[in-house]
């Protein structure tokens, strides 16, 4: 598959997932956290096709959210950029054949996500409750992403299949 | 990678400095007003499951709210008969006064009814985003209410679209006083939750369990807006006194359920906003 279909694909996916996210998900709170479908996308696209793809459509799907937010536009394409291309260079490098590399990474991801907006807040001078953010809302959040995962990811897997390591050209790691 | 958070830290600086009428704010707008029928189209397809989990949700709660709605109505029905002569005292006290006061609730007020279109990451932001703007008459601070109870104010405003901060955003504080008198700060209570706090109460005031508790239409200190006197925001559900404390601590259940917003009134005032001298 070239690599402009792919890019259409996770343009047209992480799109979709930032508009559910906007309009429905970001309205349901379980145990104060609200599932985050759009990381988790961003998670399985950036694991099946790098970092190139992880970071650009962590930017473009970021300035979609605080777009439809109202929101300070470019604080999510920062975070999800940054996560993005993170996660891409985890599957790049050893993750992406690992069946437990969705679960780990959404896992971390979910952390570092909110560890990212609360310094980015603090920074912009929104009062933002630690607590809230790192106490109550955070081990709930990543219980209900990591529920998220296998539909999605194995939803990322049926769209982007993995390429074969000879066609990456890239050195593969043994044991 | 480096190119993409370099533009993201720029987007980030020009909006935090430019003006709401600024280059970056416009697109913004422009933009919201281009997803929106994504958004609506959204709504539509998630409608039907709302609706019958609500439908489940609200068997489940029926029992326990039915006997509390019947302990608040008994309440109430002996609140309306001792405040109804008094607000007849009242009026003709006013009238022989000749009593000038800015624009009253809810008389004073135009309504803008609203569906609530988004509702931002809750951890970091406290807000929604409602589907009346500018073109509405929408302005600026103005106050947002729900099944006549105060939600919050407006923090932004598109030509189509306002963002709304709940009472629940740690920014916002609302002069507000308990019907016998009791007169503070309504804001965020510590932690998670919707529960609400009524600061900088003094200790020789007195507040009971199950007081209601309404805007008290004052602008006091770093207070953004003034609003409306008397609307309902909550009930006391706690009060305690501690030694150490300068005020009391008394917790508030909002009448509102912030999680389960669907519509607002954003309440534009008929008359112009006061200034102050």
């Amino acid at each position: 598959m070239s690599r402009g279909a792919d890019a259409a694909k996770s343009a047209v996916l992480l799109f979709v997932a930032a508009i559910l996210q906007v309009a429905i998900l970001d309205r349901i709170l379980i145990l104060h956290a609200t599932p985050d479908l759009l990381l988790v996308t961003l998670v399985g696209v950036s694991l099946l096709r790098g970092s190139l793809f992880g970071a650009t459509g962590g930017f473009f799907a970021g300035l979609v959210v605080d777009t439809a937010d109202l929101g300070t536009l470019g604080l999510t394409s920062l975070v999800l950029t940054i996560a993005g291309y993170w996660i891409g260079r985890y599957g790049e490098t050893t993750g992406r054949d690992r069946a437990h590399a969705p679960f780990l990474s959404v896992a971390v991801v979910t952390v570092l996500v909110a560890l990212g907006q609360l310094v980015l807040h603090f920074m912009i001078g929104d009062h933002v409750s630690a607590r809230l953010v790192l106490l109550d809302a955070l081990a709930p959040g990543i219980l209900l992403n990591l529920l998220l995962t296998p539909p999605v990811y194995g939803l990322c897997r049926r769209l982007f299949r993995p390429p074969a390591w000879a066609e990456l050209g890239e050195v593969r790691l043994l044991g | 990678m480096g190119v993409l958070v370099l533009l993201s830290l720029a987007l980030i600086t020009i909006y935090f400095r430019e003006s709401p009428g600024g280059f970056l704010h416009r697109t913004q707008s422009g933009g919201a007003t281009i997803l929106r029928p994504f958004e609506v189209g959204a709504n539509r397809v998630a409608r039907p499951f709302e609706d019958v989990y609500g439908y489940f949700h609200g068997l489940a709660v029926a029992r326990s709210e039915n006997a509390r709605l019947r302990v608040e109505l008994e309440r109430y029905r002996q609140l309306y008969g001792a405040s109804a002569s008094a607000i007849q005292q009242n009026v003709d006290l006013q009238k022989e006064l000749h009593y000038y006061e800015t624009a009253k609730y809810p008389e004073g007020y135009r309504p803008v009814f609203a569906s609530v279109a988004g509702r931002p990451l809750s951890q970091f932001d406290q807000s929604i985003v409602v589907e009346a703007g500018k073109h509405q008459g929408v302005r600026l601070h103005d106050p947002v209410v729900a099944s006549g109870s105060l939600v919050g104010e407006v923090t932004k405003v598109t030509s189509t679209m306002a963002r709304v901060t709940l009472l629940t955003d740690a920014e916002i504080a609302v002069a507000a006083k308990d019907l016998t008198g009791a007169a503070g700060l309504i804001r965020h209570g510590q932690g998670s939750g919707d529960s609400l706090i009524l600061d900088h109460v003094s200790k020789d005031q007195v507040v009971h369990k199950g007081d209601m508790v309404v805007t008290s239409g004052i602008l006091a200190g770093r207070l953004r807006s003034l609003y409306p006197k008397n609307i309902p925001i909550g009930v006391v559900t706690s009060v305690g006194r501690s030694e150490i404390e300068l005020y009391m601590s008394i917790q508030v259940s909002p009448f509102v359920d912030f999680s389960t917003l669907d519509s607002v009134a954003i309440l534009v005032s008929r008359k112009p906003a006061p200034q102050l001298p």
